[in-house]
């Protein structure tokens, strides 16, 4: 496919007898793609598996069309890469180490040295850039972690989590950061996350994976906005007949942290109103009130829910 | 290039190097990083003591004939050299090795290292590069300044003449002790995350080996289990080499074995332990 960042085709890999994906075939597009899924789905693992630090025990990865069996070199000097974990070059400065794996990725060392301090600047690590990594905190380790991973200009950037450990404004500057790669410097990224807020903000496919299968995958407005529509419920009375209601009758049904429902209702609307009509019919069967009831709009985290079969 | 204070994010359009040659970099890197160590500077500048001594003794030799009946210059001197500089390359094998990768693995730093352009060999070439560049220096590179020393001293080439294989056994021997003690502390710094706990480690490999050998020696009253011992199986190497008499009784295929499976066992080592990820069973 001459538009996909990324192919994985029949693709299996285990950690001796775990199976940590399963037959995955999937297709990433170029642009800004989320590989979504709760922790342990196999995101990370997929990520390793395309830089070729694991093995697939079958099937076949490519990645910007190189497969990565014959020519992990080519795959990895065109990737950059953020790992979950914190990771540096033990007793360098920031800018050291970011020209250091500028150079471990193939610049020449003047320029490498000019891309570390940019890159620093951009990465707003720019004032701080002449300390070693080792004093850094959560958040500027994060943020030094995209520098390495942008130094040498990849045309593919893996973000593993890159938001983990953050502060909530740390959190929102490296979505900006990301989004900014993604949408204006035209930076081909696959970010994993199990957040749906950072996903859906910076990205604008997805890939849901979930227990090492994909779940779902597909542009995040599409999936967003399948033949369904997503409606808020709050109830007084019992709730678990009132649910198990809803599901019987085919609607999906997630609670939020806010005491408030989202009732998913499947298939093409009919007449304006049937779906409010269809709730409350099984609110009064089971004998629960409906005191709010309002039309929502689909959110990554409904289309989430749907793929992975969350309660 | 545009300058430093744009800080908005560029595409990099200049040239790349051609793949393989990170190793470079990362050798260049560590001995840069290893110099900025100022004991270890003064434990360089210790190990070369013994390059002066003999250096004065090649001078009094080629100055007074009748001196070569006290501290003769022959293949005997060159070994005894190499030999005398096994304890600095101990002692620069734990300084410098202990936290080659060590350190890598405590910072997490393979999975940087292995997400690059670069291959796991390559890795590994790099760093042992940077250990053996320092054993080199206090070993192969005096030992070849000595032999050029006694022809400018004597001002002929007459030992040379004599003793040519005298280059060669330099070169092997001081590669042998140097290669052997690479790979060895390489292995072990690849199988922790405590520099400290490598150095004991590989402090205790040497000694445990060679207090095996003394046990085994008074034991068995007979040298024939020099095999056990690290050094002693260099040692009877490098006899071979200068064509002294053997100081064991363990026969050099025997100890040439030894060495050939500590390698190889280092190289496996290297192999499973030095991997972008990391896998807990």
């Amino acid at each position: 496919m001459a538009d996909a960042a990324v192919v994985l085709d029949h693709v299996s890999v285990a950690y001796g007898t775990n199976a940590a994906l399963r037959d995955v075939s999937a297709t990433f597009p170029k642009g800004a793609v989320g590989l979504l899924g709760p922790n342990g789905a196999g995101k990370s693992t997929m990520l390793k598996s395309l830089l070729g630090f694991i093995p697939p025990k079958a099937g076949r990865l490519e990645v910007l069309g190189i497969n990565v069996a014959d020519r992990p070199l080519e795959v990895r000097a065109r990737l950059g890469y953020m790992p979950e974990t914190d990771g540096h070059i033990p007793g360098m400065n920031a800018v050291t180490f970011v020209a250091y794996c500028g150079q471990l990725a193939g610049l020449p060392v003047s320029d490498a040295m000019q891309r570390a301090h940019e890159v620093l600047y951009y990465v707003g690590l720019g004032e701080a850039r002449y300390r070693n990594v080792e004093t850094y905190s959560t958040g500027m380790k994060q943020r030094i972690k995209l520098a390495q991973a942008l130094v040498h200009d990849p045309d593919l950037l893996f973000l593993d989590e890159p938001t983990n450990g953050m502060d909530p404004k740390g959190r929102d500057e490296m979505l900006e950061l990301v989004h900014d790669l993604a949408h204006n410097k035209n930076v081909n990224l696959i970010l994993s996350s199990h957040l749906l807020n950072d996903v859906e903000y910076t990205c604008d496919h997805v890939v849901v994976l979930d227990k090492g299968a994909v779940a779902a995958a597909g542009s995040i407005d599409q999936l967003k906005g399948p033949a369904g529509r997503v409606f808020e419920v709050r109830v007084k009375g019992p709730l678990v007949p009132f649910i198990e209601a809803l599901r019987a009758s085919g609607l999906e049904c997630k609670e939020t942290e806010e005491d408030v429902m989202r009732v998913f209702v499947p298939g093409e609307r009919a007449t304006p109103g049937q779906d409010q009509r269809r709730i409350c019919e099984i609110a009064l069967a089971t004998g629960v009130q409906v005191r709010h009831l309002r039309a929502s709009i689909p959110t990554l985290e409904d289309v989430f829910a749907r793929a992975i079969g969350e309660e | 290039m545009s300058p430093i204070h744009d800080q908005s994010y560029r595409r990099y359009e200049g040239k790349r190097e051609p793949l393989g040659r990170a190793w470079s970099v990362i050798t260049r890197a560590g001995i840069r990083s290893t110099l900025s160590r100022k004991a270890l500077i003064a434990l360089l500048i210790v190990a070369w003591i013994p390059f002066v001594v003999r250096t004065v003794q090649i001078y009094v030799v080629s100055a007074y004939a009748q001196a070569s009946q006290v501290v003769p210059v022959d293949a005997k001197m060159f070994r005894d050299f190499i030999e005398y500089q096994g304890i600095f390359v101990f002692f620069v094998t734990v300084f410098v090795g202990a936290g080659l990768i060590a350190s890598d693995r405590r910072a997490n730093a393979l999975q940087i290292y292995l997400s690059k352009p670069l291959l796991r060999m390559e890795y590994i070439g790099g760093k042992l590069a940077i250990l053996v560049t320092f054993l080199l220096f206090v070993t192969l590179l005096p030992g070849l300044l000595l032999i050029v020393l006694q022809v400018l001293f004597a001002g002929n080439l007459d030992f040379l003449r004599a003793n040519l294989y005298v280059i060669p056994a330099v070169v092997l021997s001081s590669l042998v002790r140097v290669l052997v003690a690479a790979f060895t502390m390489l292995a072990l710094s690849a199988l922790s995350k405590s520099t400290r706990y490598v150095a004991i480690l590989y402090t205790g490999a040497i000694f445990f080996t060679n207090s095996m050998f003394v046990v085994l020696r008074i034991i068995t009253n007979s040298t024939r289990a020099a095999w056990v011992s690290i050094t002693a199986n260099v040692d009877v190497v490098s006899d071979v080499m200068f064509r002294q008499a053997a100081r064991y009784d363990t026969p050099v295929i025997v100890s040439v074995l030894v060495l050939a499976g500590l390698v190889a066992i280092s190289l496996s080592v290297l192999e499973r332990r030095v991997k972008g990820v990391e896998v807990v069973k």
